[in-house]
């Protein structure tokens, strides 16, 4: 049997679609309006600031900062199960949007992953899209 | 100033007994059993029925396939759905209709099945749908533990909160349960493991599930369900059991935001609408019903709702000041055992109704002595993203 895979995400929801193809060239986007200088994240169609809908993806430089994470101990996904304990965490990007993702590449997630610590983005590539999962800014 | 108004009264109630039906009951059985017995508690029939509460857990069309599953043709039909906090809304919305005139007597049903459906809605499992924001954070392996967790860990970043802090909460709604029978049989029912009154070193040398939350800081996963009937005020002064009157109600929602603070949730702005409303103070409440999904949700929410400043919440519930038999010290918490130790069937929110409702009679397990005034506090959806905060302050004659 085939080893249980990452979920992923869908790419025919029409909110997420152009986040989900950009990283296909590892690009992390967001959404600024252009009228009002909101950030909207998660993607959207319309702008939640103002009553336009003149949003403009911009590119993430991918660095960030944990403001908050839980280590899972206990998963009862087939993928996650086999993976426990791993970081999950809020990321706040330098641009503005607060994300969720995996915070990865450290020894011990348990010792290694703290509330503040700068983090980058590191791609897991799939098929047609890739993941942005976070690693500790060196 | 005060608008108060003691235009409507919770008048019945019911709570189903068992925590688990082993699959030969449905929810929209356990719905109808509990409305009976609540209608019978107050004195009424299913004839004086007119509006319908549900929070639409049926699927589609759901006000209308209940109605009829309870022979019922109301002129109201609401289908509030906000999770756990949906009978919270349905409690005001159902004062609200009744002040305008729109409806005399409604009833409030929930049924649940999700232990005997085995499912994953605790410790290992995730929520969520299909909506846009769940296909951003999929891929991350958030369970629905970790999503409380990311508050706690966050709390006691900034404020130095412990697990020891947060294990008191348990504690005291553990020896709440104790003292009810139904919630010693849930436990018994669903195969707890050493079933007594716990420590806080019980709680904080139990399993680590997410960190920083152990298992007895996490609620159960049960079967059940409940009735509430809510009646005007003239066909409330001649039920059976004195009116417990709704006197004020807050509604607030919240979700992630680009720099927002995951400590402070929807409760701080549907608390002081309630508390507003009704012209009392949270420092002059007996009975807390806080939804205890985790023991962090209960700490941020006496925060949010104004029991202690943002953040004081830790040393606040030290020592057990939230027990039944302290009540110089503030409110008692979760009399009935809480979903930590009585019943968790997915949405909490009616139970928070019926124990507050008991304690205003004098008819709890944990009954605080001469208790005037109570709060439910039902948080839907997740402490961590996105939830409903519906507030209901309730107060006898």
């Amino acid at each position: 049997m085939a080893d249980p895979q990452r979920p992923l995400p869908k790419l025919h929801d029409l909110d997420t679609r152009p986040f989900w193809e950009a990283t296909k060239n590892q690009e992390l986007k967001y959404q600024q309006c252009a009228d009002c200088d909101t950030v909207v994240f998660y993607p959207r169609r319309h702008c939640t600031g103002c009553l336009g809908n003149n949003l403009i993806w911009k590119n993430s430089a991918g660095k960030g900062t944990v403001y908050t994470y839980s280590v899972v101990r206990q998963s009862y996904h087939p993928f996650f199960r086999q993976r426990v304990p791993y970081a999950v965490a809020w990321i706040d990007l330098d641009e503005g949007p607060r994300l969720v993702s995996n915070v990865v590449g450290v020894e011990d997630p348990l010792r290694d992953v703290q509330i503040g610590m700068r983090v980058q983005v590191r791609w897991e590539e799939h098929e047609e899209l890739s993941v942005p999962l976070f690693e500790p800014e060196p | 100033m005060s608008t108060q108004t003691r235009d409507a009264a919770i008048v019945g109630i019911h709570e189903y007994p068992s925590r688990d039906v082993e699959g030969e009951v449905s929810p929209l059985q356990i719905k109808a059993e509990s409305a009976a017995r609540a209608l019978e508690d107050a004195g009424l029939g299913w004839n004086d029925v007119d509006a319908i509460y549900d929070a639409g857990d049926g699927g589609g069309m759901a006000g209308l396939t209940i109605s009829e599953y309870f022979g019922l043709k109301p002129r109201v039909i609401n289908t509030t759905g906000v999770g756990g906090s949906s009978y919270e809304y349905h409690a005001a919305h159902a004062k609200r209709d009744i002040a305008a005139g729109k409806a005399s007597v409604a009833l409030l049903t929930y049924g649940s099945t999700a232990h005997s459906n085995a499912r994953a809605i605790g410790v290992g499992g995730r929520g969520g749908g299909g909506h846009p924001a769940d296909n951003m954070d999929m891929f991350a392996g958030m369970t629905l533990v970790a999503n409380y967790a990311m508050v706690a860990h966050r709390h006691m970043f900034e404020y130095g909160t412990t697990s020891a802090q947060l294990a008191e909460i348990s504690v005291a709604t553990r020896c709440h349960a104790m003292r009810n029978p139904e919630a010693v049989k849930a436990m018994e029912d669903l195969e707890f493991l050493d079933i007594r009154e716990t420590t806080v070193d019980d709680v904080v040398n139990s399993r680590m599930i997410a960190d920083p939350l152990h298992l007895l800081e996490c609620c159960m996963i049960s079967d059940g369900g409940g009735a509430v009937i809510i009646a005007a005020a003239d066909v409330a002064r001649d039920c059976r059991k004195a009116p417990v009157w709704i006197l004020g109600t807050g509604e607030a929602t919240k979700y992630p935001e680009n720099g927002g603070d995951i400590t402070t949730s929807a409760a701080v702005q549907s608390g002081p609408q309630a508390f507003g409303e009704a012209g009392v103070t949270p420092q002059e409440i007996d009975i807390a019903m806080i939804y205890d999904s985790f023991s962090i949700t209960v700490l941020a929410l006496l925060e949010d709702l104004g029991f202690c400043a943002k953040g004081e919440g830790g040393a606040w519930v030290e020592g057990g000041r939230l027990r039944f038999d302290r009540p110089d010290d503030g409110p008692a918490l979760n009399t009935d055992g809480g979903g930590l130790s009585s019943n968790h069937p997915g949405m909490r929110g009616i139970f928070l109704l019926l124990e507050a409702t008991r304690q205003l009679r004098g008819e709890s397990c944990s009954q605080v002595d001469g208790a005037k005034l109570a709060v439910a506090h039902g948080n839907g959806g997740m402490l961590g993203s996105r939830h409903c905060a519906g507030t209901v302050v309730l107060g006898r004659d």
